[in-house]
């Protein structure tokens, strides 16, 4: 699927036209990330971070593979072997820096995405099912990277490792049988580590799997853009090659540049010291933290301190942090506005920068010990959490009055104004419609505005 | 119904967390160990290069060998370095025969190969530092309960790195009249609980001597033995960051590349001419 004016694919060599008619690998390519797929020609800077996601998990795919080459999943010899690729195996301490780090970065270049979504409106109609393959993605990216911080079997693996994996005891009735399964014991142990390493291996090419279904559900009404607005005709999008091809590099280049900076001169920066100390089931750690990526939801289990309503406080806290993630599925059901771009949304704009302020709260809440005032403004901040997504998102988008939006994306760029100053669901019959004689044309060149 | 169901939801949530924030708390005691602690301080080190910001800093191989004097001097009477094999020791400078000769004054455990009863050989380059204590019940029964820790990743394991070393063994001082210090224990306020079981490591000026004539000042030894325990922990810090410079540049150049071709890819759209060839 796309656009009735994107260019088709015409192999010129005999051999390409064997391929195409056998195995049409190359008109795949071409319709996908070539020029047979016209993309919004306003995307920003912002839109590249979906690439760099992709590339992102590359790295950690290819580090890792090295890595279990080297890695031994035994509690006995999990941390030593970690310390051997560091100090013996041909720039060990590269590839390991690398991955370690790289699943920072990963974390990184992925909540600016899914904000960048939320700041634009990616989330709502026709985009609502790749908006969801988003949110399975980043469940199974907290998922390999919490197992794969325990491999390391470092204090901080085991604790962290101990601590998680005892939530979910706090299920009612099964609990225990549920903690004692998981972990294959009554305690991380071998056992534990040994099922880790396993999926910590498999998750990555789930995650690669459902980016394919992400891309694919994607490709269906093609990528939103900073105005919000439908694509109307072609003088409204470029080629994705040579254009995106083109930006899309110049970020990848600037990302490698900030990545092999962090690697090579900051690579403990984002790391727990006492994660070099091996694990010790009998010494636990002064305060045990899990990385900064997961901090923000960490904050939001620690912050339910008191039984409530009969369920205890422990319970309260599982529940939350599932449902922090879990209500990110129904976001394109709570938002009703027709508009998507937050750039003509004066009051959901306000809401959107308080919420990424108190992401950042939640995060140093979720860092550090819990003492007053700290438990008090993380259990503020959650609660701002929750009532941003389930309360005030679907209120504002009832009593908002959005600004004016263009009229298409072209006018945008422009910078004209749109004349009925509508949203695009209300605007007047007939005034989206593609203009005559522009459809099929095949060109990609910007037409002259009206 | 997706939002009648949220509201619900949103506002259990909300309420339970309100609830919580205006529960009393219980008063808090200040922590007495919090009032005395100090923070590492933090030195200029030479290996750290200038502005002291780990870019081109690379370790003084002098200073690797004296702070290598220290810990076989003083240090690793209870502390190992089992991470470390004697070949290592090349990186700081030290000869192959100066390794081998090394090497052989440590007793490896083995196997008697006759025998094969539990005995001990002399080590070889490629074997690690041993440790002192076969296990940890052991160096506890000696230590009077205490465990002296590997030293290995010591400056990798600890907030402050070799700030922190340093502050600690130069950090021994009385303490103060309000605070209890058990006996066999010694204050230190650099150390998490104040009191730890090390003795003060470092006695006073000379207590080695160099074989470079550098004079062994307390301050001295303990940035030497900081900076040689650096490099135990990431041996290879140089290859690294030489790394990082050149990945650095090369990367910086290519962006430049990548953004005049970006900006050559796009020029037909962002300022278009009539009768400009588009780029594709």
């Amino acid at each position: 699927m796309s656009f009735p004016w994107a260019k088709h694919y015409q192999p010129t060599t005999t051999f390409g036209r064997y391929l195409d008619a056998k195995l049409p690998l190359p008109r795949f390519i071409y319709d996908s990330v070539g020029a047979g797929y016209p993309a919004p020609k306003n995307l920003n800077y912002f839109y590249n971070f979906g690439f760099l996601a992709g590339a992102a998990l590359m790295i950690q795919i290819i580090t890792g593979i090295v890595l279990a080459m080297h890695y031994r999943a035994d509690t006995s010899l999990a941390f030593d072997s970690v310390e051997h690729i560091m100090r013996d195996v041909n720039s060990g301490w590269l590839i390991r820096y690398m991955h370690a780090v790289g699943a920072s970065f990963f974390f990184a270049v992925v909540y600016i995405h899914i904000f960048r979504g939320l700041y634009y409106g990616s989330y709502k109609a026709p985009r609502e099912v790749l908006w969801m393959l988003g949110v399975v993605i980043l469940l199974l990216m907290m998922a390999a990277a919490f197992m794969g911080y325990v491999l390391v079997w470092g204090q901080m693996s085991f604790w962290g490792a101990t601590v998680i994996t005892n939530l979910f005891s706090a299920v009612p009735y099964v609990g225990e049988t549920l903690h004692t399964w998981l972990l294959g014991g009554f305690a991380a142990d071998n056992a534990t580590l040994n099922r880790f390493f396993s999926l910590h291996y498999l998750l990555p090419f789930v995650i690669l799997g459902v980016i394919i279904l992400h891309v694919w559900a994607l490709h269906i009404p093609g990528s939103n853009n900073p105005t919000g607005v439908d694509v109307k005709g072609p003088q409204d999008t470029v080629p994705f090659h040579p254009y995106y091809t083109a930006k899309d590099f110049f970020g990848l280049s600037v990302y490698l540049m900030l990545f092999a900076g962090v690697v090579c001169f900051l690579p403990n920066a984002l790391g727990e010291p006492d994660n070099y100390i091996p694990a010790n089931p009998l010494a636990t750690p002064a305060e045990i933290v899990p990385e900064w990526y997961l901090l923000p939801f960490y904050a939001i289990l620690k912050s339910f301190t008191v039984d409530f309503l009969f369920i205890p406080a422990k319970l309260w806290g599982v529940l939350a942090m599932v449902s922090a993630i879990a209500l990110l599925f129904f976001l394109p059901w709570l938002d009703t506005s027709p508009v998507r771009s937050n750039t003509y949304r004066p009051l959901n704009r306000i809401f959107f920068w308080v919420l990424v302020a108190d992401c950042l709260v939640l995060g140093y809440c979720g860092g550090h010990p819990p003492v007053e005032p700290l438990v008090r403004i993380g259990q503020l901040a959650a609660a701002y959490y929750f009532a941003h997504f389930l309360l005030i998102v679907p209120f504002v988008a009832r009593i908002e009055k959005p600004l004016p939006l263009p009229h298409s994306i072209n006018e945008a760029v422009l910078g004209k104004e749109s004349k009925t100053g509508a949203p695009i669901g209300l605007q007047p019959p007939g005034y989206n419609e593609t203009p005559a004689g522009t459809l099929g044309s095949g060109g990609a060149t910007p037409q002259p505005a009206e | 119904m997706v939002r009648l169901g949220a509201f619900g939801v949103g506002l259990l949530f909300v309420v339970t967390l309100l609830w919580a924030a205006v529960q009393p708390r219980d008063p808090v005691q200040p922590d007495p160990v919090e009032k005395y602690h100090l923070a590492p301080v933090a030195i200029d080190w030479s290996w750290r290069g200038p502005g002291n910001a780990g870019i081109f800093g690379t370790f003084d191989r002098a200073q690797l060998q004296r702070g290598f004097a220290v810990y076989k001097g003083i240090c690793s009477a209870c502390h190992a370095i089992h991470r470390v094999a004697f070949r290592d020791l090349a990186d700081i400078g030290f000869t192959a025969p100066q390794i081998k000769a090394l090497a052989k004054e440590y007793d490896i455990p083995s196997i008697d190969d006759k025998t094969g009863e539990p005995s001990t050989r002399k080590g070889l380059p490629s074997d690690k530092f041993p440790l002192i204590y076969p296990n940890e019940i052991a160096a506890r029964a000696a230590q009077n309960g205490a465990l002296p820790p590997d030293l290995s990743l010591i400056t990798k394991a600890r907030e402050g790195g070799a700030n922190y070393v340093h502050s600690l063994i130069t950090g021994y001082r009385d303490a103060p009249k309000d605070w209890q210090v058990p006996d066999g224990l010694y204050y230190n306020p650099y150390f998490r609980s104040l009191n730890v079981a090390m003795p003060p490591p470092l006695s006073g000026d000379g207590q080695i001597e160099y074989a470079d004539g550098t004079k062994a000042t307390k301050d001295q030894m303990a940035r030497d033995v900081a900076t040689f325990l650096t490099w135990t922990a990431e041996p290879k810090l140089e290859a690294r960051r030489s790394t990082g410079v050149a990945a650095v540049l090369f990367l910086a150049a290519l962006s430049v590349l990548a953004y005049l071709s970006y900006v050559r890819v796009w020029a037909d759209i962002k300022h278009p001419k009539a009768g400009a060839v588009p780029a594709e």
